[in-house]
């Protein structure tokens, strides 16, 4: 990754030592065994969940309060270094990917859920909750957390609001943004600010709403008050199976163009399910060239009106099984089957590269045919399991690193799944974000003048660059080039 | 290059000539809300935004609407498909309504403004069209230009034209009205309550969805006091407030004088005008900043401020 290169080309491999000044600041600020420089963290901290290396941590912070997190700012301030925020680190796009040996700011010690505020909607919890213990905490209460990415035993709310999430339940009920009315944040320059509030109108500019999805690069949530779902009473999942992938988009935008908003429309093609069987027995079929998952719930009344009609048109399209689960036993083992499908593919090789496009709902079929042509071309592997009913592809490119030769083709056949949803009138990413996995297709989908107002809204938020430099915006945009980092430490970490 | 997002339009190009790049501007809509934000100054050249809806594809729940269209004729267009938007029917523009981003008073049952827009396309204080945003229902495709735009009064810039998120038109909706029932008990005992609004005596309740859910819905409400059919309201009218839903416990102590509150959404239409604290010193540092990057020359609709009431 060329981006990646000209980092570590320009900060070097340091080892920390007690002694840098750097790290004695941040240890006299937060306790010193929260202030972790050895190179085993260091390295591990260097990634996450995407294919992109070349990361280099500076030393790791495990803050626990708002206020550490605001000393932390200001020890970066005053050595001038950047900070990144991480939850999880399960991000697909290099999001938290620390580049030029920032200032590491890991918020999974933040991790209590506060006051539940039922006569206003929301709980307060702090950025380092993992999404799943969030909803296992407000189920037994009648509510839960919305948005669950198939992450969610493991990313944090953190993550979820920097990233700007969804899950396959985020069709009906919306994305990360959808869920969070208010969010504590500290500000690169070591503000305490609260963005949003509990009230429907704040005041001001929508300081909230540009926050999530920003990645990091607009400052770091400390506290989040993430709206309450109730718990709906009566849910039908339906079980399509297709003799073509094509029949199965084709229902997902039929049902759409009828006027039903499923909660959730998944579609996996053969060799997914064929993977998720082998690993966990789900009970799909796997003599279907695709399969779909819908999901429809509500109040118990009425709920059949719009199960039947699904099964309908999938009916209409050629379906050739519909089967609706007949208990929460085999609906929670095949939302089990969907979930886990990305552990599945490790069964089958060691590696995979997820992708993230949206492409209109009546463009999937035709994509889809394209991405399985651009496979063939690559001699590479690739499924389809993806959030079909808002157009979200993740096409997944299955390989093996030690073969010679094959990340370049897997890159190559990533860009070309991008330039063909690009070309349907699709966009970059529905979820993973932009990181630095697609900056250099932002100018693909904006003119300059575009991206220039959106450095604007970053450099309000943070005009030196200090929080997470190097991501989203493209190069030759403030903060995407460490060259405009105002200073690069030499030393011992650069 | 997308074909959505980048279609050429003329009519947008005559519009970023006629803000051009120097002296003060406003875009008026239909005036519905033109005090909101305090008085403009005077001397600033009014302007229209074009008009016109674009491209409405109901199969993928989107409609491209220039600016200056007025939300009737929108949700007319779309109601031949059985969809609208959430945005407020109150006489205003597509371009006005998003500026504004206030929410319709039918919000539970229509969804909300800032969450409505997916691309916006506006006239920058130098004269030139940016678009922020894309095409499709699902994106986290760079920095969030819709988000800042609406509501932000045409402050950072001169929306041209949107695209929109439409949702389907619930099969059946239903309002009844209640002097006996406890509001707040309404909006605990349903699922998905519509709008719930409240004056103090009297309740009116929105149902909406399937025919047999809503008639469900008015099964459990009898549990809670006597309901009779009505009419559907027209949007209240009076000083806006904003305030947690909680507050509305005690709306006595808000000092509101006669009111209708929104119950659940915090909304309240009221005789007095709200007083609200300023923003802090740290958010009105990134607000200051916001609006000194997008308009360096402050001549984006001198006068007025995001969040005076
Ligand atoms: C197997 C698998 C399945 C996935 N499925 C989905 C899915 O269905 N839907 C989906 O949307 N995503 C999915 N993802 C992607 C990922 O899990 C989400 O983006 C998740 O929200 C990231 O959370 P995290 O805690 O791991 O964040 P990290 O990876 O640690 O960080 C992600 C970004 O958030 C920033 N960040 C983290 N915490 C904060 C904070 N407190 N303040 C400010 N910025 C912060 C980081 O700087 C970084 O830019 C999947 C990933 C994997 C590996």
């Amino acid at each position: 990754m060329s981006l990646l290169d000209r980092f570590r080309d320009r900060v070097g491999s340091g080892s920390a030592t007690s002694g840098d000044p750097l790290v004695d600041d941040l240890r006299a600020v937060l306790s010193p065994d929260r202030v972790k420089t050895d190179g085993a963290q260091r390295s591990l901290l260097g990634k996450d969940a995407s294919v992109f290396d070349g990361g280099s941590a500076g030393p790791i912070c495990y803050p626990i309060s708002t206020n550490e997190v605001v000393d932390i700012m200001q020890v970066a301030q005053r050595h001038d270094r950047a900070v990144v925020p991480r939850g999880a680190g399960t991000g697909l796009a290099g999001g938290a990917i620390p580049l030029g040996a920032p200032i590491v700011v890991a918020v999974t010690k933040m991790r209590s859920i506060g006051e539940i505020d039922e006569a206003n909607g929301v709980a307060w919890v702090e950025p380092g909750v993992i999404n799943l213990d969030l909803t296992r905490h407000l189920t037994p209460l009648g509510y839960h957390f919305a948005p669950d990415p198939s992450s969610q035993q493991v990313c944090t709310i953190g993550g979820n609001v920097a990233n700007n999430s969804g899950g396959p339940h985020c069709l009906a009920y919306g994305v990360t943004n959808s869920h969070v009315a208010a969010i504590e944040i500290v500000t690169p320059s070591g503000d305490v600010v609260m963005l949003g509030g509990l009230d429907p109108e704040p005041d001001g500019y929508d300081l909230r709403g540009i926050f999530i999805g920003s990645e990091g690069t607009l400052g770091i949530a400390t506290k989040v008050a993430v709206r309450l779902t109730k718990n709906r009473p009566a849910v039908r999942t339906l079980l399509l199976s297709f003799a073509s992938v094509r029949d199965a988009a084709n229902t997902v935008s039929d049902v759409i163009a009828a006027g039903i908003v499923p909660a959730a429309m998944e579609v996996m093609d053969q060799r997914i399910t064929e993977a998720v069987e082998n690993y966990v027995g789900a009970g799909y079929p796997t003599n279907a060239a695709a399969v779909l998952l819908a999901e429809v719930d509500g109040p118990e009344e009425g709920i059949d009106i719009d199960a039947d009609r699904i099964a309908e048109i999938g009916r209409a399209n050629n379906a050739t099984m519909v089967r609706v689960a007949a208990d929460n036993t085999e609906r929670a083992l095949l939302w089990k089957g969907r979930k886990t499908a990305f552990g599945a593919v490790a069964q089958i090789a060691p590696d995979y590269y997820l992708h993230d496009t949206v492409v209109p709902r009546s463009a999937l079929a035709d994509v889809l045919d394209e991405i399985y042509a651009i496979a063939d071309r690559h001699d590479l592997l690739i499924m389809n399991v993806f959030h079909a009913g808002d157009g979200n592809l993740h096409p997944l490119i299955v390989f093996d690193g030690r073969d010679e030769g094959v990340l370049e083709r897997v890159h190559a056949a990533g860009g070309e799944i991008i330039e063909a949803s690009l070309a349907a009138g699709g966009v970059l990413s529905g979820e993973h974000g932009i990181g630095v996995e697609k900056q250099k297709y932002m100018d693909r989908l904006f003119s300059d003048a575009d991206l220039d107002h959106q450095n604007r809204l970053r450099r309000a938020f943070d005009p030196v660059c200090r929080a997470n430099p190097g991501k989203i915006l493209p190069m030759g945009h403030s903060c995407a080039d460490i060259q405009q980092l105002r200073s690069v430490p030499t030393g011992v970490w650069g | 290059m997308t074909a959505t997002l980048r279609n050429h339009d003329p009519a947008l190009d005559e519009f970023a000539r006629e803000v051009g790049s120097e002296g003060a501007v406003s875009i008026a809509g239909n005036r519905t809300r033109w005090d909101v934000g305090g008085p403009l100054d005077p001397d600033t050249r009014v302007l229209s935004a074009p008009t016109g809806i674009v491209e409405y594809i109901p199969e993928e729940m989107i409609v491209t609407v220039r600016a200056g269209t007025s939300v009737e004729e929108l949700h007319r267009t779309l109601a031949e498909r059985g969809q609208w938007t959430a945005l407020p029917e109150r006489g205003g523009t597509v371009g006005g309504a998003v500026a504004v981003g206030q929410n319709d008073f039918r919000r539970p049952a229509r969804g909300d403004v800032r969450s409505a827009v997916l691309q916006v396309r506006y006239v920058s204080a130098e004269g030139t069209l940016i678009t922020g945003g894309g095409p499709t229902v699902k994106n986290v495709s760079g920095f969030d230009l819709p988000r800042l735009i609406t509501g932000s009064l045409g402050t950072l810039g001169c929306i041209a034209e949107v695209i929109l998120r439409t949702n389907p038109i619930p099969a059946t909706t239903r309002w009844l009205s209640s002097t006996n029932a406890d509001p707040f008990a309404i909006h605990a005992a349903l699922l998905q309550p519509g709008p719930i609004l409240w004056d103090g005596t009297t309740t009116l309740v929105m149902l909406f969805g399937h025919e047999v859910a809503v008639a469900a819905d008015i099964d459990r409400l009898r549990s809670l006091g006597t309901f009779d059919d009505c009419a559907a309201p027209s949007a209240p009218t009076g000083h806006r407030w904003s305030v947690p839903p909680a507050a509305l416990s005690d709306v006595a102590a808000l000092n509101t004088g006669a009111f209708v509150a929104e119950i659940g959404v915090g909304i309240v239409h009221a005789e007095q005008p709200q007083s609200r604290p300023p923003l802090d010193a740290g958010a009105l540092l990134i607000h200051e900043r916001m609006k000194a990057e997008f308009d360096p020359t402050a001549r984006l609709n001198p006068g007025r401020t995001v969040g005076v009431r």
